[in-house]
């Protein structure tokens, strides 16, 4: 997927002016926040899993290479293949030798954050290949020919309305906007698809190190039939996803579906372990799993590891008020909200990204409802740092810190500065009692009046006050 | 130290940079609740940010340069205290932390930080204080700022005190720890966004029906109130302090020039 986080200003202004999309997103938001509050009000231990996961996960990361490697050997001995892919271009190309190998026309896809991030569908489609999303989300987006704007509901931008719209479009009339007609539209669409398919390619919410297993969670089914159909199962991952148990994915998946869409537990949870062997009943011949690196182990080797420790679940989009103001699409990439503000600039540079680091107002409310506790506002102020050392900080604004450090740090001139600051104030508003216009202020008067002060500054009062006395 | 002295809390006010220059109102009210509370006041001169515009900017040194001059400025006190949960957060998580790889000053960031302390906290969790005896007439809804609420655990304490405020009611708004859109510079930076973001505040404000909007950082109560006069809201925002110490009598936030002193 091309990179657009550089219109993150124009794509967010636009995103603002639109009423369908605000539309959409007021009623996710509240369906979201809602709904994983009752299921955390609900589960005593719910902290104490919180911070357990995230122990654990910094356990996993720490031995990353060992978990890995046992991972590796669990799936060759299941009948499986690992491909290990550096970066984008490598996992593209991994899974393209696959479908020319076996000779594929058709691939079904479950819904995978990761062939997004590796731009796959595209390479696939550009290599003559059918695809077809089989996630409900994915489906309606690929429809369109949108990208996701969520990381678990990709069509979480568009009204009911416009759906209904695109299904009339692509499966003729007549025109349906009830929910459960649309669900059904969509099934009967893709049900014939998943036998056709050669390949199937899902995601890996958690991978098992001991039992070399990938496990799936939907509340479709599609990713169980897109890998259990298809002659072919690709898996694709970033390299992040191995856990050590069976066990270990259990503690996850407690948090993750509470914390995700507000379920206890997602409605089908699949656990996959190579090919078919000889006495089942179906399964694909041949089990590949696609492990992307992709930068990730530059991450584990810095200071923005604990970025790791993300299972993907969305929560901190969910409860981000800028996220909830614009929607994904302005991000301009992949992942958006505050686990993407952190993995876009990481992924794809500092400079191409910059605006989403700052585009935040610090306000801590993703990482309260992290499961794994990530604590993403430290890590966003942490690429502004980065952003400032490597000079990609405008020169305007460096030029403003510059003087402001030169005045903050003598109090003398700063708090002369500060009077003839009140003073001056003061006088423009004298008549009105509010400024509507200050120079030099635009981006605050652009909608909102500014105070006027006092004329004089509370420590000038303060110390004239006590000297009297 | 004389006998009456004794046993009285010697606290260093921590003058927030805005509060000095846009509502010195506040910086008395604190004064009063403070002394009233038998604390020894003193205002050090040597104060004038505590940093945070250059932390979020990702200008670490020049914060550690503020951070420095706080640290020289408040450590001979028994407490730092301020009326902002913003600049409070800053003074006791930031600090620590931009002192990583100096441990002298590690040493002397941290000593700050567990002495330093947010207002309302201080007057309900040190010193134990339930009532400061003001009346306020009005029905008054509460806005939780992110840095108190998040960073220091604000959300009781604010609302204990004001239970004591004769005349007034408390009707919680939908969404109080929901971000005004204020955030620093990011208003100013990404206006439109903020905009957005304080609209949806002022939506849930008006809904409770509420005369007076109240919260305990003038950031967060600038930006709402600078949104209401520009949208000709009619709605009195005062920072909490101004309410509990019987100071919240002149023109509210926005609507006029306070007399000075």
């Amino acid at each position: 997927m091309d990179l657009h986080s550089h219109e993150f200003q124009s794509r967010a202004r636009t995103a603002l002016h639109d009423t369908s999309l605000q539309q959409a997103l007021d009623q996710a938001r509240d369906g979201f926040v809602a709904k994983r509050a009752a299921q955390v009000a609900e589960l005593s231990e719910f902290e104490a899993l919180r911070e357990a996961a995230a122990q654990l996960k910094d356990h996993i990361l720490e031995h990353l290479d060992d978990y890995l490697e046992r991972y590796e050997t669990a799936v060759n001995a299941a009948g499986g293949h690992v491909h290990w892919a550096r970066d984008d271009a490598e996992a593209r190309r991994i899974i393209l030798d696959i479908c020319a190998r076996v000779d594929a026309r058709t691939v079904t896809k479950g819904k995978s954050m990761v062939s997004e991030e590796i731009g796959l569908n595209e390479a696939l489609i550009e290599a003559g290949l059918k695809v077809v999303e089989t996630d409900l989300g994915e489906y309606i987006i690929q429809l369109a020919g949108e990208a996701p704007s969520h990381i678990i509901a990709p069509a979480v931008h568009k009204t009911r309305e416009q759906v209904a719209d695109l299904f009339e479009a692509a499966h003729g009339g007549p025109r349906r906007t009830e929910i459960s007609d649309l669900v059904d539209a969509a099934r009967q669409a893709l049900r014939g698809r998943y036998f056709e398919a050669d390949v199937g390619i899902t995601g890996g919410n958690f991978l098992i190190a001991e039992t070399g297993s990938s496990l799936i969670v939907t509340n479709e089914g599609n990713g169980d039939l897109t890998q259990t159909l298809a002659r072919v199962h690709i898996v694709t991952a970033g390299i992040e996803r191995v856990v050590p148990t069976l066990h270990d994915a259990t503690l996850f998946l407690r948090l993750l579906a509470r914390s995700a869409t507000g379920q206890e537990t997602e409605t089908y949870t699949t656990v996959s372990t190579g090919p078919r062997r000889l006495d089942d009943l179906d399964g694909p011949e041949e089990y590949h799993v696609v492990l992307v690196d992709n930068g990730r182990s530059r991450m584990l080797a810095g200071p923005f590891r604990a970025m790791l420790r993300c299972i993907r679940c969305g929560a901190c989009m969910n409860h981000c008020p800028v996220y909830g103001a614009i929607g994904g699409h302005a991000y301009g990439w992949v992942y958006p909200g505050p686990m993407g503000s952190v993995l876009t600039p990481l992924i794809k540079g500092l400079d191409l990204a910059y605006d989403l680091p700052n585009a935040c107002t610090l306000n801590g409310r993703c990482a309260s409802v992290c499961p794994v506790k990530i604590p993403l506002p430290d890590l966003l102020r942490q690429l502004r740092h980065a952003q400032f050392t490597q000079a990609i900080t405008p020169r305007r604004q460096r030029g403003a810190l510059a003087a402001w450090r030169v005045v903050a740090t003598r109090p003398w001139l700063y708090h002369a500065l500060e009077r003839v600051v009140a003073r001056i104030l003061a006088r423009l508003g004298a008549r009105t009692g509010r400024l509507r216009r200050v120079p030099g202020a635009h981006g605050w008067t652009l909608g909102r009046d500014l105070p006027t002060p006092a004329a004089r500054t509370f420590l000038e009062c303060w110390h004239h006050e006590r000297e009297k006395s | 130290m004389t006998d009456s002295s004794r046993g009285r809390p010697r606290v260093g006010l921590f003058v927030t940079c805005l509060m000095n220059l846009f509502r010195p109102n506040i910086g008395f009210a604190t004064a009063k609740l403070l002394e009233e509370a038998g604390c020894r006041l003193v205002v050090p001169q040597g104060q004038t940010c505590c940093g945070q515009p250059g932390y979020n900017a990702g200008d670490e040194d020049s914060a550690r340069a503020l951070a420095q001059q706080v640290i020289l400025a408040f450590e001979e006190f028994d407490y730092l205290v301020g009326p902002s949960g913003s600049c409070l957060a800053s003074i006791r998580h930031d600090y620590p932390l931009l002192f990583a790889a100096a441990p002298a000053w590690r040493a002397r960031a941290e000593a700050l930080a567990a002495k330093s302390w947010e207002l309302t906290s201080f007057l309900v969790d040190v010193l134990g204080i339930s009532q400061t005896g003001a009346r306020f007439d009005g029905v008054v809804t509460y806005h939780d700022s992110c840095s108190g609420l998040r960073g220091l655990g604000i959300k009781g304490q604010p609302r204990q005190l004001l239970a004591g405020i004769e005349g007034l009611t408390l009707r919680e708004m939908a969404e109080t720890e929901v971000c005004c859109g204020f955030g620093g510079t990011f208003c100013v930076k990404y206006p439109e966004i903020s905009l957005k973001l304080v609209d949806d505040k002022i939506q849930n404000v008006l809904a409770t029906g509420a005369d007076t909007l109240l919260g305990g950082d003038l950031g967060c109560l600038m930006q709402v109130a600078g949104r209401l006069r520009r949208r000709d809201l009619p709605m009195r925002v005062y920072h909490v302090a101004e309410v509990l110490a019987g100071l919240a009598t002149g023109p509210s936030i926005g609507e006029g020039p306070l007399a000075s002193g």
